[in-house]
């Protein structure tokens, strides 16, 4: 389970500026997969569909530790991910949709986006597919000597995949600069953390390989951001990788065809009562003044009006035409020197 | 303003429920979040959530109501001192309207395969040859392009202080050090992923597993990762990667050693399978696949690694994808084979020239993209054909072949298409049995004599 609430844990030392960002791109994650929701049940989004309610503190927290750059690669529970690293709220909900003008123009939905203009990744439908994927990248950082660090994000249920623990020899074999966040919902869809292992950590398992490690309250996005810089600067510093063990909570079902009968209603609305990120920053900004009722308010506004763009855009976007059935499926160009070229 | 709350769709399948029960009642607030109704789906009893703010107006279908369908009106929220009238029309239901939408069998065409075959030799005439093995040819293509272009790299088991399980790699370690020559743990899941991550961040690795047999253990990183990324990025993530090895049977390494993975992989869009025979192939293939900004499965044999044949001598060779290479000419019949195949398919058309049968043998080289142009215009002038190949039998290459024959050239045939394969058993450890599980070059020149009638 999740820690006891640590209110005193996070250090004051944070900007308003800082905390309205955080505020302002949690609220964004919120309020779109809400809509995201919404959509699903009006039939305008298909297949699967698995939302981040409640685990916003995670991405927003480590996004705030990274530096333009970086790259970032996560699971299928992708959209939050996308938002926090500035890609467009639009081009998202349009590929939720199916729609051209959606970031992988509909043809990859919800569990597949990627931005090479954000260093996004993806958006991988194999649970722990994207661990050895993100060492990869950190790979190709390391090979061409910039100090770039990749964020990896995977969930407790892909912790049990063979893959992770070669990735982890690997990657403290090779020092690549990579920061594993574990994104600990405590359920792999419907398995509790305790009827799948006897560990009582998950990134104590990387002790085995040499890698540190730690465990981080997900629900408090100045902790979790505290956690990434350091682990940031222990990449960056060259001493390889580093494991985040973030506890965090999922409020809605694994995907939205889950009904979630594996725990209690109490228990849900006790995370959403007690820990709830997004209340957690408000209450700073309100208690130190940053801001007033009414300026929250004109930020709620303004995110739902974002959000409502949103979903006008993926409504509105034509489906792909169907040429596009026969395209992508090969680079046709052969590109000089290839590598990708950071800052 | 008042909204409509609709029937919402809560599964893939789901078209229409029941509203089992309401857990709120008219004139109730309610915010985001809270749950308001159990809806029954095709799957399971969910939960509903209210996803706007509001106090419920009223409620349009009673509790228990089977069959409501998805998008049908179930309550609607107003705001403080609204009336319930003000609701507008929830909009018009979009799974419906999205149902009918691709209902017209409009069918984008796939782009037809070129139908004109390429038979302009590999090299120009006059050319000087040296003589090489496989092996030398496989080290070559390597050491040149990894000279020429800084982001490439090796990576797999034993390349480098080993010098490579099957000496591929032989002095790579030494030219190009332990930046580009990567010596990897046995992980084969973790490093075929490791490379497609890095060939995603834009550089070219070469992952060579020690044999095609352990690369299931990655198949997933191969098909999942590299092949179909840039399709589920709409083009934005090329995955420019070389997957090398050897495959199919060595020779009395039993069933889980003795495989043959061309079928497989040739069945997936967004891979280049190449299966090369001769070391000229070999060479000017490698190169090309490491240059493709594509992924490519790169299918060698361990028996033909120290087979001599003549490369040319030149700066910067290659041979194009898609091009099958006619290596025997003959009129009586068409034998198309690929990789060791070619053995069995070489030794039988000498055979049959002996009794005075003249096969045409084609290399195909390439199994994606195929050579349908070669293959076809042969047919067209033999009216016979017999493939060759080491996998098993049922959806074989040549099973393939056989279908697009059949389609393509039906009015040309004289028989009907023959598929020489492996036997449809695992490969067996003794040796008498291991030679009868293999294809034979008798078994070549039997299926010829059925389709000649001779």
């Amino acid at each position: 389970m999740v820690r006891k609430p640590a209110a005193k844990q996070s250090t004051p030392n944070v900007s308003k500026d800082e905390l309205l960002k955080y505020y302002r791109d949690m609220l964004l994650i919120r309020r779109f997969e809400e809509k995201a929701g919404q959509l699903y049940g009006m039939g305008l989004i298909g297949g699967f569909c698995h939302l981040y309610i409640g685990q916003e503190a995670v991405v927003v927290g480590l996004e705030a530790a990274a530096k333009e750059g970086d790259k970032r690669i996560t699971s299928y529970r992708d959209h939050g991910h996308m938002l926090a690293c500035g890609m467009e709220a639009r081009g998202v909900m349009a590929e939720l949709t199916g729609r051209i003008g959606g970031y992988s123009k509909g043809k990859g939905g919800s569990m597949h986006m990627f931005s090479r203009e954000k260093h996004f990744y993806g958006g991988h439908g194999i649970v722990a597919a994207q661990v050895p994927l993100g060492a990869g990248l950190a790979f190709a950082d390391k090979y061409l000597g910039n100090d770039n660090v990749t964020f990896v994000y995977f969930g407790d249920g892909a912790s049990n995949q063979g893959q992770v623990y070669e990735t982890y020899n690997m990657a403290e074999l090779w020092s690549l600069p990579v920061v594993f966040v574990i994104e600990n919902n405590q359920y792999a869809m419907g398995t509790s953390m305790k009827r799948s292992t006897k560990s009582t950590t998950l990134y104590g398992r990387g002790e085995a390989f040499g890698i540190k490690g730690e465990q981080v309250d997900g629900m408090d996005v100045l902790a979790v951001r505290a956690a990434g810089e350091k682990a940031v600067a222990h990449c960056r510093a060259g001493k390889g990788p580093y494991i985040l063990e973030v506890m965090t909570y999922r409020y809605r079902g694994h995907s939205m065809s889950d009904p979630a009968k594996y725990r209690t209603r109490e228990e849900v609305q006790k995370m959403r009562d007690e820990r709830d990120a997004i209340e957690h920053v408000r209450e700073l900004l309100l208690q130190g003044q940053h801001a007033s009722e009414d300026d929250l308010k004109a930020i709620d506004k303004e995110i739902k009006d974002i959000v409502n763009d949103s979903a006008e855009f993926a409504k509105e976007s034509p489906e792909p035409p169907l040429e596009e059935l026969w395209t992508d499926i090969y680079a046709q160009d052969v590109p000089q020197g290839g590598a990708e070229q950071n800052a | 303003m008042a909204t409509e709350i609709l029937m919402p769709a809560l599964s893939p399948t789901m078209e229409e429920g029941t509203l089992a029960k309401w857990l709120v009642k008219e004139g109730d607030s309610v915010k985001s979040g809270d749950i308001i109704a159990e809806i029954e789906t095709d799957k399971a009893t969910m939960e509903f959530e209210a996803v706007d703010e509001g106090i419920l107006g009223k409620l349009l279908i009673a509790e228990g109501t089977q069959g409501v369908k998805v998008n049908t009106p179930i309550a609607v929220l107003v705001e403080e001192g609204e009336s319930v009238d003000a609701a507008p029309k929830a909009e018009p239901a979009p799974a419906e309207a999205r149902a009918e939408a691709p209902a017209a069998p409009a069918q984008a065409a796939a782009p037809a395969p070129a139908p004109v075959a390429d038979q302009s030799p590999d090299w120009p005439e006059g050319t000087p040859m040296k003589t090489m093995t496989v092996r030398e040819a496989l080290r070559e293509a390597m050491e040149e392009e990894m000279s020429g272009d800084e982001t490439v790299f090796l990576m797999g088991e034993e390349v480098g202080e080993y010098q490579g399980a099957y000496k591929i790699s032989q002095g790579l370690l030494d030219k190009f050090g332990p930046r580009r020559v990567v010596d990897t743990p046995i992980s084969e899941i973790g490093f075929a992923g490791i490379g497609t991550g890095a060939a995603l961040a834009g550089l070219r690795p070469i992952v060579e597993f020690m044999t095609f047999n352990f690369a299931m253990q990655a198949i997933d990183h191969i098909i999942n990762s590299a092949a179909k990324t840039l399709y589920m990025s709409g083009g934005q993530m090329g995955c420019p990667i070389v997957f090398r090895g050897p495959n199919g049977a060595a020779a009395r390494v039993a069933a889980q050693h003795s495989q043959d993975y061309a079928a497989w992989y040739a069945q997936i869009p967004g891979l280049k399978v190449v299966m090369p025979y001769s070391a000229a192939d070999a060479k000017g293939l490698l190169k090309t696949a490491i240059r493709d900004p594509n992924p490519v499965i790169f299918l060698e044999n361990e028996i033909l690694y120290g087979r001599s044949f003549e490369v040319p001598d030149l700066q910067d060779f290659t041979i194009p994808f898609g091009k099958a290479k006619i290596v025997r000419p003959g009129r009586d019949v068409t034998l198309v084979s690929f990789g060791i195949g070619m053995v069995h398919a070489l030794e039988a058309a000498e055979k049959l020239a002996a009794d005075g049968i003249e096969a045409e043998v084609i290399d195909l080289r390439t199994l994606r993209p195929l050579d349908y142009g070669t293959v076809i215009e042969s047919v067209k002038r033999t009216n016979r054909c017999v493939t060759v190949e080491e996998g098993f039998p049922v959806a074989s290459i040549g099973n393939h072949l056989s279908a697009h024959i059949m389609e393509n050239a039906f009015d040309w045939l004289d028989a009907p298409v023959i598929n020489c394969t492996g036997k449809d058993v695992p490969m067996p450890y003794a040796a008498n049995l291991e030679k009868h599980a293999l294809i034979t070059a008798a078994e070549v020149v039997e299926a010829v004599r059925k389709v000649t009638y001779r």
